[in-house]
């Protein structure tokens, strides 16, 4: 039988190392995925996670088991993909930069995987990276959390910290700039 | 029904409640109904589509071993220490024992005890938790874990002071591992401080206090740091001396010499 968070958290508690690894087995693809959406980067990305399962296992007595090991897990990532993107002072290495929304490009009929709707397609996949590259820290964080990560907004405000109103307008704030950025794009490539 | 606001949108897409005065059934009716809001929420749709675009470097299933390899030595190596959570009277009752037990291995340390064995290094709390109505074990235990905790702060100073620095693309060197170690010494810091405080050791307690600045200042500072910053911590570290003094103090505590302390 399959021993639940809880357990492996008590056995690591205890001094048992193979619990936690069991932990980090069940729970980096998942912290990978939003440590990449929150930093764009996949180097980034990894250290991120390494980072917070390192900080994690260390403060392990600080968890109290109101949330569940994974929201806890998250929170520990979120906040220090925040760090890391406050941190830095370049810009991400994905974001393309000069393409504009009117791009003639962007608006050729969609008629099937053209050469021209692919490179349609990856010019949307920079604006998406650069739009989202434009959202504060908490607004990114927010939005992947509610978007992505499927947290209802009060579980997203205790990851950030903040109450669920924060959080709330947070991802209010993150879509009205994604919405400003790509709604034109958006329309073009239907 | 009026007509559906952006914010009520986002929230009627994400299965959110929303205020009262929009059920989510009326909503969903609305939306049906309304071409206008129909045709904004089409939009927003295709907005939040888009962003799907992005899409996250598939990891293999070795992914999570290849993050064990990656950690599980650290992880290993972590003494971690679950500090219970105690009243504050306990904290209380356990710094003044602690004092009592420093004035009696500083200030009254003539008996010259041996060098230490080399017994399994002890945890604050572990001392804290056990300590003996022996007060000659008492000042052994102690001294060892004070000699302990300086080792370990001069280690995190050293591997600061001292590293070859493997900077990221964007300059930055993480040195997240040494925080999260300075933080976790700077509490045991404290209470040797306010017990050398008490006991009278002023020299001790002013060397303890200099180090306990740098450990709350890397704790504090950011986890990754530019060549600019590390060349100033180093030369910080250079300039006050810190880790001579926490050398030469860890030295005596281990060998009993407090009155080379004094010099300081």
């Amino acid at each position: 039988m399959e021993l639940t968070d809880g357990t492996l958290v008590e056995k690591a508690r205890a001094g048992e190392t193979d619990a936690f690894r069991a932990l980090v087995e069940r729970h980096s693809q998942r912290l990978f995925r939003l440590a990449y959406r929150m930093t764009g980067n996949q180097e980034d990305a990894e250290d991120v996670v390494q980072d917070s399962f390192l900080r994690a296992f260390r403060r392990l007595d600080q968890f109290d088991g109101r949330a569940s090991f994974g929201t806890w897990l998250h929170r520990i990532a979120a906040n220090r993909s925040v760090d890391l993107v406050r941190s830095r002072t370049v810009r991400f290495e994905y974001g393309s930069g000069g393409d504009s929304v009117d791009d003639p490009v962007l608006t050729l009929p969609a008629r099937g995987p053209s050469p021209e709707r692919v490179a349609a397609s990856s010019q949307i996949r920079d604006r998406v990276e650069e739009a989202m590259n434009e959202l504060s820290a908490v607004e990114r964080t927010a939005f992947v959390l509610r978007h992505f990560e499927e947290m209802h907004l009060e579980e997203v405000g205790r990851v950030l910290g903040c109450g669920s109103n924060t959080a709330k307008h947070s991802v209010f704030r993150a879509v009205h700039k994604l919405r400003r950025a790509l709604e034109p794009l958006a329309k073009s490539a239907r | 029904m009026k007509h559906l606001d952006d914010e009520e949108m986002i929230l009627w897409h994400y299965g959110e409640s929303g205020d009262d005065t929009h059920p989510m059934e009326d909503a969903r009716a609305h939306l049906l109904e309304c071409r206008e809001c129909g045709a904004r929420y089409a939009s927003l749709v295709s907005v939040l589509d888009a962003v799907e675009a992005v899409a996250v470097p598939e990891r293999g299933p070795e992914y999570p071993a290849q993050v064990w390899k990656k950690i599980g030595r650290d992880v290993s190596a972590s003494r971690w220490v679950r500090w219970p959570r105690t009243a504050p009277w306990n904290w209380a009752a356990a710094t003044a024992a602690a004092a009592a037990l420093l004035v009696a291995g500083f200030v009254a340390g003539r008996y010259s005890l041996s060098a230490p064995p080399a017994e399994p290094l002890l945890t604050t709390n572990a001392l804290l938790t056990s300590m003996p109505a022996d007060a000659g074990a008492g000042k052994r235990v102690l001294r060892l874990a004070v000699a302990d905790h300086l080792e370990r702060s001069q280690m995190v100073l050293v591997e600061l002071a001292n590293s070859n620095p493997k900077f990221n693309r964007s300059g930055h060197l993480n040195i997240l591992s040494e925080q999260e170690r300075a933080e976790a010494l700077v509490s045991e810091n404290r209470l040797y401080r306010q017990s050398a405080q008490f006991a009278g050791q002023t020299a001790v307690a002013g060397v303890l206090e200099e180090l306990e600045r740098v450990l709350l200042d890397i704790t504090h500072g950011p986890s990754e740091i530019s060549a600019r910053e590390l060349d100033a911590l180093r030369q910080r570290l250079e300039s006050e001396g810190i880790l001579f003094k926490i050398h030469v103090l860890r030295s005596n505590v281990r060998m009993e010499q407090p009155v080379v302390m004094e010099r300081l």
